[in-house]
């Protein structure tokens, strides 16, 4: 069976331009960087070209970058960081409520550990509530942390302006970007942005490598003690082919984002929006539609449940993911979800399509024609559909 | 991905004797929308008084509508006091397994059913059988206490993946635990505790504790502890916050603090609370 996969804020393909620059370090090219010899110095020259392409693709200075094994690698070291320079008494840190579980358990296990934690709310379109941020900031506010872009709807913070008021501060400013670079242009230049994690696997680079930026001049604690690897700041060998994988994904990204290559997936996400809030009843979108990656639309499609949307679709092939609860083994819908006050009605039932630049108009078009049957479907099981129908026809 | 086996999957997406029964004998209903699962069961029954027909309605997922599928088919053919015997393993076993995670479908199915038997045999509804102890999904210890002799449970978790107790906010992790040491008929030794302390050394691990481990828990609810006074083994204390309002904050200090100070500082202190 055709696999149809709108699943990319989970994982992406790794491109093929990619794999192939990949290869030979798995076979021929199996140097150390780190060593005394050619042989494993023109590996290093190559992880320094990477560092550069990824450094452009978001207007930083090559050592800037820094290689990590994944996204989450990035944030944990980057809020481990920032407390351990942080003054004495610097006791208290912020993030939103909607950040992903690499920041809001590590926050919530910080918690454990005394520190004081202020969630900041959003509003029912995913929005932060800005002013709740400035004003919960104390004399003892070491970090703020906040998600460029939402994973599960895309709704996008304004990061450059944020980061801004709080770098005035004084207070340090971390964001999680795993989801927003490589999907919207990000001049790191222009804000307040200390540190900055970014995950390979969601821009067509493989699983398990990623970058954490840091800012020249920032005080920076290792989380990895080991090696000389990275300035001493992630010792341990570096995952060479991964990480010459990423360079070439990263220059790929910036080629897609400065050709706005994004307006066409944008176009294509748009009309599977719109064509199944006009098909399905009790569909609406969560989040803001405004301010939102161009790949993502969360759909909320009322008295059915996400798993079995999920497990419906599979059987045609079609890939996404769902805020319901029964997916992940909790008893609560997604936390994102609950943030923004949607009712458990539309909570258990939304579904998250995430496209990528390989999604085509033949498969969004597909699934624009398999999704109504299978709501109408489960709606027919659901003992409360019956009675929202005749309410609604009273 | 979970697990499920090829009769999982076939009850899901064939349910067998899906819909509503119009002059059913027997209805059962079970769950909400907020909870993510709800079934209402329909049964009929012929001259003899065994099942002949029996259908469901399910919002649930995969496993939950695979589980009431299963439970119509199994039913078919009993007679009532036959079927009061049917439990939510028959159920997972008829499917050849559930992940632990999703028995509590199965549980579900067990619920509803004698839900619409109590219901044709005209008995009053059953009271809240017990005391709540998970406040989040409205569970009592009777039907923790059953489904750990039941399915031989043996840890919060499985309580959790069976009945759903101890899901939502975590706060009765101790009850159940208690519950499961009952039935195993545990006797938990009290913890190694650290050599004899004098007053002062009792006040101050008394307020380190509150301050480290126990008021940081207590802001998840946006409530704090405040330390008035140590007499004795007698700690006395004051909730602050939206805590001191919440009819809950009796509940908390029994279960919560007091075994938190008893593990961390003495195993005879008694808190109570000062309403000033
Ligand atoms: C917003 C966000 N942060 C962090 C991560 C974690 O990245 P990784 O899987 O590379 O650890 C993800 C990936 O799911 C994400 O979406």
């Amino acid at each position: 069976m055709k696999v149809i996969y709108l699943d990319n804020n989970a994982t992406t393909k790794v491109a093929p331009e990619v794999l192939d620059v990949m290869l030979p370090y798995f076979s021929e090219y199996y140097g150390n960087p780190s060593s005394m010899h050619s042989f494993g110095g023109d590996v290093a020259a190559k992880i320094k070209e990477a560092r550069v392409q990824v450094a452009k693709l978001i207007g930083a200075e090559p050592d800037e970058i820094i290689f990590t094994s994944c996204g989450t690698e990035s944030d944990s070291s980057a809020i481990r960081a920032a407390l351990e320079v942080a003054g004495p008494g610097k006791n208290h840190i912020m993030a939103s409520r909607v950040e992903h579980p690499a920041i809001k358990s590590l926050y919530e296990n910080l918690a454990k550990k005394g520190y004081r934690v202020t969630f900041v709310p959003v509003d029912g379109a995913g929005r932060l509530d800005v002013d709740y941020l400035y004003q919960y900031l104390s004399d003892d506010t070491a970090l703020v942390s906040l998600m460029w872009a939402n994973n599960e709807t895309g709704v996008i913070f304004p990061i450059e302006e944020v980061s801004q008021r709080i770098k005035e501060k004084g207070i340090f400013f971390h964001t999680d970007a795993v989801q927003a670079v490589g999907k919207l242009p990000i001049d790191i230049s222009r804000t307040g942005v200390d540190m900055l994690s970014l995950s390979g696997h969601k821009l067509h680079a493989p699983k398990g490598v990623g970058v954490l930026y840091i800012r020249k001049g920032t005080k920076f604690s290792p989380f990895m003690i080991g090696g000389h690897q990275e300035h001493g700041r992630r010792g341990g060998t570096e995952n060479v082919a991964s990480i010459i994988g990423l360079g070439k994904a990263a220059e790929l990204a910036k080629q897609h984002v400065d050709a706005n290559d994004y307006a066409r997936i944008a176009k294509l996400r748009d009309k599977l929006e719109t064509s199944l809030l006009e098909r399905v009843t009790n569909s609406m979108v969560n989040g803001d539609t405004e301010h939102r990656l161009p790949n993502t639309t969360s759909i909320a499609f009322e008295y059915v449940e996400g798993e079995a949307i999920l497990l419906m679709m599979n059987e045609h092939g079609i890939c996404a993911s769902s805020g319901s609860a029964c997916t992940s083994g909790s008893l609560e819908p997604s936390h994102v979800l609950r943030a923004m006050g949607v009712p458990f009605t539309a909570a258990h039932g939304s579904i998250r399509f995430s496209l990528s630049r390989y999604s085509t108009e033949e498969e969004i078009d597909f699934v624009i024609e398999k999704m109504p049957p299978i709501i109408e479907r489960l709606r027919e099981l659901s003992p409360f559909w019956k009675q929202e129908a005749e309410q609604a026809k009273r | 991905m979970w697990e499920y086996t090829d009769k999982v999957k076939d009850h899901f997406l064939n349910p067998r004797n899906a819909g509503v029964m119009d002059d059913a004998d027997g209805v059962g209903e079970v769950g909400s929308i907020a909870c993510g699962d709800a079934l209402t069961f329909y049964f009929k029954l012929d001259e003899n008084g065994k099942i002949k027909d029996a259908t469901f309605q399910t919002f649930g997922c995969a496993s939950a509508i695979a589980s009431s599928s299963a439970l119509t088919e199994i039913v078919k053919g009993l007679t009532l006091e036959e079927a009061k015997n049917v439990t939510n393993d028959d159920i997972a076993e008829y499917l050849g397994g559930l992940p632990k995670e999703k028995m509590h479908c199965s549980v579900m199915g067990r619920e509803a059913l004698e839900k619409a038997i109590a219901c044709h045999l005209n008995e009053p509804e059953k009271e809240v059988d017990g005391q709540i102890v998970c406040e989040c999904f409205g569970v009592t210890d009777n039907e923790i206490e059953r489904v750990v002799t039941e399915n031989k449970l043996e840890t919060i978790e499985d309580v959790t993946s069976y009945v759903k107790a101890g899901g939502g906010c975590e706060k009765c992790h101790d009850s159940i635990q208690e519950i499961i040491d009952k039935v195993h008929g545990i006797e938990r030794l009290p913890r190694k505790l650290p050599l004899k302390l004098n007053t002062l050394q009792k006040i101050k691990l008394i307020e380190e504790s509150l301050e480290k481990e126990i008021n940081p828990t207590l802001k998840k609810d946006a409530g704090y502890l405040e330390l008035l006074d140590v007499d004795g083994n007698r700690v006395l204390v004051k909730f602050r916050g939206t805590c001191a309002s919440c009819s809950k904050s009796d509940f908390t200090l029994k279960h919560y603090v007091e075994s938190r100070l008893r593990e961390l500082v003495s195993p005879d202190l008694v808190v109570e609370e000062v309403q000033l």
